[in-house]
């Protein structure tokens, strides 16, 4: 007879067959039995956190860094309520997380007990399944499934909420079976009709954009590679979301810079006046589209993309190909250098007018800012970072708002997974315990979340993770003293009514450093800006940096809501657009 | 140019909208229903009626059967949705129109009336294959199936003739002939 395990060990046994190094999570009466057994199993370490919102976010940043999924170890009640938002934020950006929940032993579930709550109800829409166990036997299939669920596919979040009881009753338990196709649901079965259709489109097309998202970076390294490899074959100009920033290089030439409200000029120009639009691995979202009927109005659309359900939801599109789309880039490239060798060369005649077009949209410099010798501007400042940091290997999370596009900008990302960021739900909170859980998965690497004052604030206890485990993480905050996009909106479209967006009563961050225990630095003019970024870098341990920028500062270029991309905001470097933008701020 | 305060976009016109059928084959599991039916409410989508029960009971499959409307873009996606869920093997969906589905629905009426107005409604129930399940000498529980207009239609016509109470199944469909969908 095999041995008999609790339900305590076989959720140790699952982890270890699914290669789980880490475990973010935080103990609670419900989940004590797991708790106890964790001294039993070395190769799973677990890092306490301060808040199980940080759990949840610490994983997903380890995820999006690493590729693998995060394992987050939450009790019931409370524990359960306080990782929805990082199972939300996980859900958006189809990030693979395995959440265990403790429950209320299972004859008191419905009681009203202590610490109880309907967690599977709670998270049944925010997660892509969760499993409540009833039996013990289930178990081990359960986790084994809830893995498979949440890393095959469009990725996501999962939760099991385990019973206490279920903890510790015993029996067998059972490795995980041969990858089984479930339901049908691994779509990954594009013909080669559809890849013809696609090379017939590219081989045609005058005025081509490819814009790529969030599914090449979940598609792993490979699809990055496939997918240079492809702009170099085509010639194409390429644009990127906030989520596909890194997947191809952002100092290339080719490289259009993001895409949507805070995109640049040539990017969403591009996208308007385009004639074929290639879309991998995005989903249309709202920030990208702006007004859906002037989206894109003369284009034929391709849509590459592992979910079906992503297809047709908000853009018709002319084509679509379901599956991963390293595999469908894979194909194309094949199918183009065996049957069209002349494409290569066709295709670079065919849109050198389309890339004198670019050039000229290019020329505007959207990007551009006012720079002052007395106050640092944000813009500055990231950049300023950026050039001090681009010769190592460097990982940037960020939290939202203002400085999140800022980084997203000027930061120029070269590789795969080097950036992570709370794009479809827009987490404030989220940078610095993805931070965290970015310097668990590389702890050699530089790892930086570029912060706002406002949004490192409402998760600023996970400093105390990083101290415990000396995760030398550098929070870099670009510090305006303002909700920051918050009150831009209410500039340019609330008369200037800057209800409730101020900062009050800030912390004094250096004091705030230190007293977590770690070091506290602050900029406060543009001439010591470098010396003082060079001391966070150099500083071996987590560092507080406190960037004290222009409180005034907007961000731009922007699209106003409900306007179509080639109706723009642009900075006020812009003099032709100024008079406008005077007008405009009356007006948007 | 109009002024604009939202951080969204205008709402678009909503284009035309058609009333399908889905048919849905789900493991019969705790909650399957509330992620079916939470699908619905939580995107938005519209509940005409719904009927569920267990269809085999060795491989634990339920049918559940669900009539909504939308835009053919909606219906699209609810379709793609539905097909998400974890516990979802197949969906089938059906414009009302279709002839080669067969819709159903049931209803118990209950009559409390005299006699004559009590044949009558026997009478007007006719066409829909009535059966009395209870009877005394001042009611009748009449059983009929039908479709969910004509059950409309008798319900509004059997009101003045003593109908006090109606009890209806949501719509249940089925292929006609040998063909099996899958």
């Amino acid at each position: 007879m095999s041995k008999l395990y609790s339900g305590a060990e076989i959720v140790f046994k699952c982890l270890e067959d699914q290669d789980v190094k880490y475990i973010f999570g935080y103990p609670g009466g419900a989940v004590l039995p797991i708790y106890d057994e964790l001294k039993n199993h070395e190769t799973v370490k677990h890092i306490l956190v301060r808040h199980e919102q940080g759990a949840g976010h610490a994983a997903e940043g380890y995820a999006r860094s690493s590729g693998m999924p995060g394992v987050v170890l939450v009790t019931s009640g409370p524990g359960a309520t306080n990782v929805v938002t990082a199972l939300t934020d996980a859900y958006m950006d189809s990030v693979p997380l395995v959440c265990i929940s403790g429950q209320v032993p299972t004859h008191l579930i419905g009681t009203d007990a202590f610490q109880e709550c309907d967690t599977t109800g709670i998270t049944r829409p925010c997660t892509k399944h969760n499993w409540l166990v009833k039996d013990v036997k289930d178990l081990s299939k359960i986790i084994h499934e809830a893995f498979r669920v949440a890393t095959t596919g469009r990725p996501g979040p999962v939760l099991i909420d385990i019973p206490k009881d279920i903890q510790f009753a015993k029996t067998k338990y059972l490795r995980p079976k041969k990858i089984k196709k479930l339901n049908g649901k691994l779509t990954n079965k594009f013909s080669q009709k559809e890849i013809d259709e696609l090379i017939d489109l590219i081989s045609k097309a005058k005025k081509p954009v490819i814009y790529s998202g969030g599914g090449v970076i979940n598609s792993g390294p490979k699809a990055s590679e496939s997918l240079r490899e492809l702009v170099r074959l085509t010639g194409f100009p390429i644009t990127s979301t906030l989520q596909g920033l890194g997947a191809f290089p952002g100092d290339d030439h080719q490289f259009l810079g993001m895409l949507g409200m805070h995109g640049t000029y040539e990017a969403n120009n591009a996208m308007h006046d385009c004639d074929l639009l290639i879309n991998i691995g995005a989903r249309f979202d709202d920030r990208i589209t702006g007004k859906i009927d002037e989206f894109s109005p003369n284009s034929k659309k391709v849509h590459i993309d592992i979910d079906p359900s992503s297809i047709n939801k908000i853009i018709k599109v002319n084509l679509s190909i379901v599956g991963d789309v390293n595999e469908v880039i894979k194909a194309t490239i094949k199918s183009i250098s065996r049957k069209n060798k002349e494409i290569n060369r066709s295709n670079k005649q065919n849109v050198s007018k389309w890339w004198e077009q670019i050039q000229k949209w290019r020329e505007k410099n959207s990007l551009g800012f006012v720079n002052s010798d007395e106050t640092i501007k944000p813009q500055h400042a990231v950049q300023r970072l950026y050039e001090l940091t681009k010769n190592q290997d460097t990982y940037i999370t960020t939290e939202v708002g203002q400085h999140q596009m800022w980084a997203a900008q000027h930061y120029k990302f070269n590789k795969p997974n080097r950036w992570m960021t709370s794009g479809g739900l827009g987490t404030m909170g989220y940078g610095l315990p993805a931070a965290v859980g970015v310097q668990i998965a590389h702890p050699k690497k530089l790892v930086i979340d570029i912060a706002g004052e406002a949004s490192v604030l409402m998760t600023m206890q996970e400093m105390s993770t990083a101290v415990q485990y000396n995760l030398p993480i550098k929070i870099f905050i670009l510090n305006n003293q303002y909700m920051g996009m918050v009150r831009q909106w209410q500039e340019l479209l609330h008369e200037k009514n800057y209800s409730e967006s101020y900062s009050e009563a800030l912390p004094d961050f250096i004091k705030m450093a230190e007293a977590y225990g770690c070091k506290g630095i602050k900029a406060e003019n543009p001439a010591e800006l470098d010396e003082k970024i060079k001391e966070m870098i150099n500083h071996d341990g987590p560092v507080i940096f406190d960037c004290q920028v222009d409180p005034s500062e907007n961000c731009f270029p922007m699209i106003p809501s409900g306007k179509p991309h080639n109706q723009m905001i642009l900075g006020p470097n812009d003099k032709q657009e100024n008079k406008i933008t005077g007008k405009g701020k009356a007006l948007v | 140019m109009t002024k604009s305060k939202s951080a969204y976009s205008t709402p678009t016109k909503i284009g035309k909208l058609d009333t399908h059928i889905f048919v849905v084959w789900v493991d019969n599991e705790a909650g399957v229903l509330a992620r079916v039916v939470g699908l619905f409410s939580g995107r938005g989508y519209n509940i005409e009626s719904l009927a569920v029960a267990e269809v085999d009971q060795t491989k634990k499959i339920s049918r559940i059967t669900i009539v909504t409307t939308g835009t053919p873009q909606v219906i699209d996606q609810i379709k793609l949705q539905l097909k998400k869920l974890v516990p979802v093997h197949k969906v089938a969906d059906f414009k009302r129109e279709d002839k080669k589905v067969i819709f159903k629905e049931m209803a118990l009426l209950k009559i409390v009336s005299q006699q004559k107005k009590i044949d009558k409604c026997l009478n007007a129930c006719k066409n829909y294959s009535p059966i009395i399940l209870d009877k005394t000498k001042k009611s009748v529980v009449i059983q009929i199936t039908a479709l969910r207009r004509e059950i409309d239609k008798m319900n509004k016509k059997l009101k003045p003739l003593g109908l006090v109470s109606t009890s209806r199944t949501g719509a249940i469909a089925m292929t006609r002939g040998a063909e099996v969908f899958n």
